[in-house]
């Protein structure tokens, strides 16, 4: 495999990828994935990856957090962090309480059990879920869900967040409340975070800096600095003007695949 | 300046406790318990009457001769006969004590085999199969062979209860490993439980459900291979339930015969039930159960 070696730009990055291939199938049936993809993410900096259907963004992510190999390329995490990962589903376990959820990899970090309680208290103020302990993930709502799921990557104490979509199913009053929630953790915990979308008004509303992947194979196309004061508001005419921008590159794109 | 920031969280807080309490409403449906109790119980007594009710007019109809199909006022006199004496506590313990010993030793096996199985392609791939196989076979089809093994002895019907109801054990425990959802694994593994510890966290909570009903279907298979077992070892001194059956058709006794018939039945529900009650409670929790319908 091809297999780029561009020393990164600085390495104070809190992830950096270089060159990174990643392939599924063999032979005929091979598609490439993600073909020589470098990005530096910069500590406390918010991306947003974007890209339509077959960009390789989750497989990004994937690799990121060790959950797959590549067979190219490298993969950096500043301090070697093990990343927290967020899915679009909300992937609590369905037969713990939300206190016992968030507790969990608190446990398997070995922590004592008042630390751990005091730690689960703490996290639950933090997404609003003070009232709901003692319920298990099914009385919840997809919003609460998803804020759970949030809590229980936090417990990692870990600096880097990848986001695979975490509010694509929700509906839109929701996933604008999340938005100021998120961008809130995000500046109190000085979190770095990478975050997949499809939506770019998302992207614009959340990120530092926007990255566009292209489709079949995944490559860095175009990205872009959003330079929008904080906090923010999704239907704001600044983030307004970046999301149609973004639009019309990604549409591109996608044109692309056409006749 | 520092008064804004705090009347805007206080807002935020205020917008999302306001959204939670919408969107949760309506999501806890009280039914008192004795409702739901009386709602899962009345079927049940109807279904008993219509059947005692039946076998009545059965009797009434004169189709066999009262003493080989006696009423059930007759068998139930002859019940609380039996009840009131010791040889039914005798035989039932002598029963339950076997059906003990073979159960909790075939969910030993069933749950290392089944563990094996599901970890390891080699052995998914020389046996996954066979276990499936060995579940089909009628549990009385093994009695001769046992009989040669360890002639009519208690460790003929204990081999027989065991390759009863181990298999069963053992394909529920390699069901639930496999529809683990992947998606929790992966959440699982991204929250740093690797090896055994994505067993203890992950797996086997999952699959919970699935070796719970593998458990529950061992049970009935061991249940009916300890019966016919003892039906066919009978006389090695102890008078247990199938050696009662045994004898009072010797005696053609047929009020003792269908009271001994009445008392298996029972065991087997109450043990169902007890296996019904732990399903719902997993369910109930796993949040895979509908609070209003049962």
């Amino acid at each position: 495999m091809t297999s780029t070696t561009t020393t990164p730009e600085s390495a104070t990055a809190a992830v950096a990828l270089s060159g990174v291939t990643k392939v599924y199938g063999r032979g005929t049936n091979a598609v490439l994935a993600l073909d020589g993809v470098s990005l530096d993410v910069r500590p406390g900096e918010f991306v947003c990856l974007v890209g339509a259907s077959g960009c390789g963004k989750s497989t990004l992510l994937n690799l990121v957090a060790g959950l797959d190999r590549a067979q190219g390329g490298t993969i950096t995490v500043a301090d070697d962090a093990h990343p927290g990962l967020m899915f679009q589903e909300p992937a609590l376990f369905p037969w713990l309480t939300v206190e016992a959820n968030v507790e969990v990899p608190l446990k398997l970090r070995g922590l004592p059990r008042a630390a751990r309680r005091e730690r689960v208290a703490e996290l639950l103020r933090t997404v609003h879920l003070s009232d709901f302990g003692r319920k298990r993930p099914h009385e919840l709502s997809g919003g609460m869900r998803q804020r759970v799921a949030l809590a229980r990557t936090l417990a990692l104490d870990t600096p880097v967040l990848l986001m695979d979509e975490p509010f694509g199913a929700l509906d839109a009053m929701t996933r604008d409340i999340l938005h100021d929630e998120l961008e809130r953790i995000w500046t109190e915990r000085q979190l770095t975070v990478l975050f997949v979308t499809h939506n770019v008004r998302e992207a614009a509303r959340l990120a530092d800096r926007i990255i566009l992947l292209s489709s079949r194979p995944g490559r860095i196309i175009w990205s872009t600095e959003v330079n929008v004061s904080r906090p923010r508001r999704i239907d704001s005419p600044e983030v307004s003007a970046i999301a149609s921008e973004v639009t019309d590159r990604l549409r591109t794109e996608v044109g692309r695949h056409g006749k | 300046m520092a008064n804004d920031t705090l009347t805007d969280a206080a807002r935020a807080d205020a917008e999302i406790s306001g959204l939670d309490a919408l969107e949760i409403a309506g999501r806890e449906k009280e039914v008192s318990r004795g409702a739901r109790l009386w709602a899962s119980t009345w079927p049940k007594l109807a279904a008993f009457a219509i059947a005692i009710g039946l076998w009545q007019v059965v009797v009434w109809s004169g189709w066999k001769p009262p003493y080989s199909l006696p009423g059930p006022v007759t068998v139930a006199e002859e019940l609380a006969r039996q009840v009131g004496g010791r040889q039914l506590w005798d035989g039932l313990a002598t029963t339950l004590q076997r059906a003990a010993l073979g159960y909790i030793f075939s969910v030993a096996v069933g749950l290392l085999v089944g563990l094996a199985v599901a970890r390891s392609k080699v052995l998914r791939a020389a046996i996954g199969s066979m276990i499936t196989a060995l579940q089909t076979m009628p549990s009385i089809a093994w009695f001769p062979l046992a009989i040669l093994l360890f002639e009519l002895s208690e460790k003929a019907i204990f081999f027989v209860v065991v390759l009863g109801a181990a298999p069963s054990i053992a394909n529920g425990v390699i069901s639930g490993v496999d529809y683990v959802p992947p998606l929790l694994v992966r959440a699982g593994r991204n929250l740093g439980a690797r090896g055994l510890n994505l067993y203890r966290y992950v797996i086997a909570p999952a699959a919970l459900p699935a070796i719970v009903a593998g458990l529950k279907q061992g049970w009935a298979f061991s249940w009916r291979s300890l019966m016919a077992g003892e039906l066919l070892v009978v006389g090695i001194s102890q008078t247990s339930l199938g050696a009662q059956l045994t004898y009072s058709r010797e005696l053609s006794d047929a009020p003792w015969l269908l009271a001994t018939m009445i008392v298996i039945l029972v065991v087997g529900l109450v043990v169902d039930a007890a296996f019904g009650a732990a399903d719902r409670t997993i369910r109930r929790r796993w949040g895979v159960l509908d609070q209003a319908g049962q």
